[in-house]
């Protein structure tokens, strides 16, 4: 295994070891509020990240927005083939946890130091739950 | 339970209560008393209906109350609203499978008001998340956001992973408000939410408010806790001297240094109304959901609304369960609301009903008018330019067709 270009620790995590292509939002997210649940692209108007498809990302959010109904919105997204590989949160709140674990997602929250610091979107990165770590693998 | 001796459903519903309070630090579950569940076609799919009728056919059966939130179809307006027909069939399946396994379908997201009340201390493990900073905040009750799976895994196991507001330590005020502003409108302690909800988007941010005029009504108190758990995805406040764990300010901080005092006065609520863009300036659409209404809030709106119509090419949706919308009928109150050409759905609410995204487009609306600070924040994803106002100006805009 290559050594990492950079590594971001996190406070908790769970899911499978995924690898997959950074996004970074300097807004929160929800997958009710922000997502069109047909074609997996952020479709809020304003959203910071309006217009990107979300499809086998790794995606940073600062915050969870809202919502209840993301419990399930995971588990429907995993089954169309729109989800994302990772959920990478830099403060999140139980119903992304529930979701994403119900549909065996991987998710993790809080992040040292910030990803902004030594990542931009379109970097291949790594996230292990079990090291709770973030890699940059790539550029 | 975690052996199968309880059979599949039980034992699978534990391992992932487990893997959830293991994300958490949870040290052990705690017993619950009642359950609240969010399970509809629209919000969970194909996917999570296949989910759910395998549960049925393992024989799942909920040990504890539960009851279900809003679903998106009302099965009288279905054709009217040009919903789909195969969804709607699912949704009817939906209701079956829950009831097989000892759901209370009441489709309701004012339980709080309509069903069930948990005292100071009782663990309950609830979703919406306007349910949740209800039950927390104004009962000191306890419970987290539990999404639709999650609820029903902690009906069928009857406990919930002790983590977040089961635990003492994240009850406490993190902030202070103080509320100058005269707060007439449901609408207002809304928009207060939404100012206090954008600037603190942490789960456990605890907002404590002081220097109320005067103590809010439960609608007023539903208004602000919705829109602090949509716009925050907060699930607790306190106020002082009006909820249970704040008989003073000291108390709700519990030793809390606060990390930020906000000041809420008239000028500021006002910059919220401002706030809104007015699009095409088409007032085609008015909006009363995002809580369903109780049955005060039926009788106030039925009476702005007697003797009045609906402006030409404007249309009208009110949301409120099933027994509501009966009693409303009873006392006279859905009468003054359709005599005057709205809508009144049961059982639903706005912002999920199924096939809206096509609704939308097939009806040309573009602005979505509400006096529900949470339904505006939350129904951007169907590409509605959204507009609260107050009660008495919606009902304005939807008699005379001008947006303000």
């Amino acid at each position: 295994m290559s050594t990492p270009l950079a590594t971001i620790r996190v406070m908790r995590a769970s899911g499978p070891v995924v690898e997959g292509e950074a996004v970074l939002s300097s807004e929160g997210f929800s997958p009710r509020y922000d997502l069109d649940r047909w074609s997996g692209v952020i479709t809020k108007p304003g959203h910071k990240l309006e217009g990107t498809n979300i499809r086998d990302k790794i995606l940073f959010f600062p915050t969870a927005k809202g919502g209840i109904a993301a419990g399930w919105a995971f588990f429907d997204i995993k089954h169309k083939g729109i989800a994302p590989k990772a959920l990478v949160f830099g403060i999140t709140n139980p119903v992304m946890v529930q979701g994403a674990v119900f549909a065996d997602l991987t998710i993790t929250e809080g992040w040292s130091p910030h990803p902004v610091e030594v990542l931009r979107t379109g970097d291949w990165v790594r996230v292990d739950p079990t090291r709770k770590v973030i890699e940059l693998l790539r550029r | 339970m975690i052996d199968g001796r309880h059979g599949e459903a039980v034992r699978d519903a534990i391992r992932y209560q487990v893997q959830v309070g293991e994300f958490w630090g949870a040290e052990r579950f705690v017993p619950i008393t009642n359950a609240h569940m969010m399970g509809d076609i629209e919000v969970m799919g194909d996917a999570g209906f296949g989910w759910l009728r395998g549960a049925c056919e393992r024989r799942a059966r909920c040990a504890i109350p539960i009851t279900t939130n809003a679903r998106c179809i009302d099965f009288a307006f279905a054709d009217r609203l040009g919903q789909d027909a195969g969804e709607a069939a699912k949704e009817r399946d939906i209701v079956r499978f829950l009831r097989e396994m000892n759901v209370a379908t009441t489709d309701t997201c004012i339980n709080y008001q309509t069903i069930y009340q948990p005292h100071l201390g009782e663990h309950v493990a609830w979703g919406d998340t306007g349910t949740v900073i209800y039950a927390n905040s104004v009962f000191g009750a306890r419970s987290n956001f539990e999404s639709g799976p999650a609820a029903f895994a902690a009906a069928l196991t009857g406990r919930t992973p002790e983590y977040g507001f089961h635990l003492e330590e994240h009850r406490k005020g993190t902030l202070v408000v103080r509320l100058e502003a005269r707060l007439d409108d449901p609408a207002d302690w809304g928009a207060a939410g939404k100012i206090v909800g954008e600037r603190h988007q942490n789960y456990f941010a605890v907002p404590v408010f002081t220097g109320m005029r005067r103590a809010p009504c439960a609608d007023e108190l539903k208004h602000l806790g919705a829109a602090l758990a949509s716009y925050g995805s907060m699930a607790m406040f306190h106020m002082v001297g009006v909820t249970p764990e704040a008989p003073s300010l000291e108390r709700a901080l519990g030793g809390n240094r606060p990390i930020d005092e906000i000041v809420i006065d008239d000028a500021a609520i006002e910059r919220v109304y401002a706030g809104y863009g007015l699009g095409d300036r088409s007032a085609s659409l008015v909006v009363f959901s995002g809580p369903q209404l109780s049955l005060l809030e039926m009788k106030a709106l039925g009476e702005m609304f007697r003797g009045r119509k609906l402006h030409t090419g404007t249309q009208v949706f009110v949301t409120t369960s099933h027994g509501v919308k009966s009693a409303a009928r009873e006392l006279g109150y859905l009468g003054d609301l359709e005599a005057a050409g709205a809508t009144v759905l049961e059982g639903v609410c706005f912002y999920i009903l199924q096939n809206l995204s096509k609704m939308r487009l097939q009806n040309g609306w573009t602005n979505m008018i509400s006096n529900s600070a949470k339904i505006v924040n939350i129904i951007g994803a169907h590409r509605f330019n959204t507009i609260l106002r107050r009660t008495r100006d919606c009902v304005e805009i939807a008699c005379t067709g001008k947006l303000q």
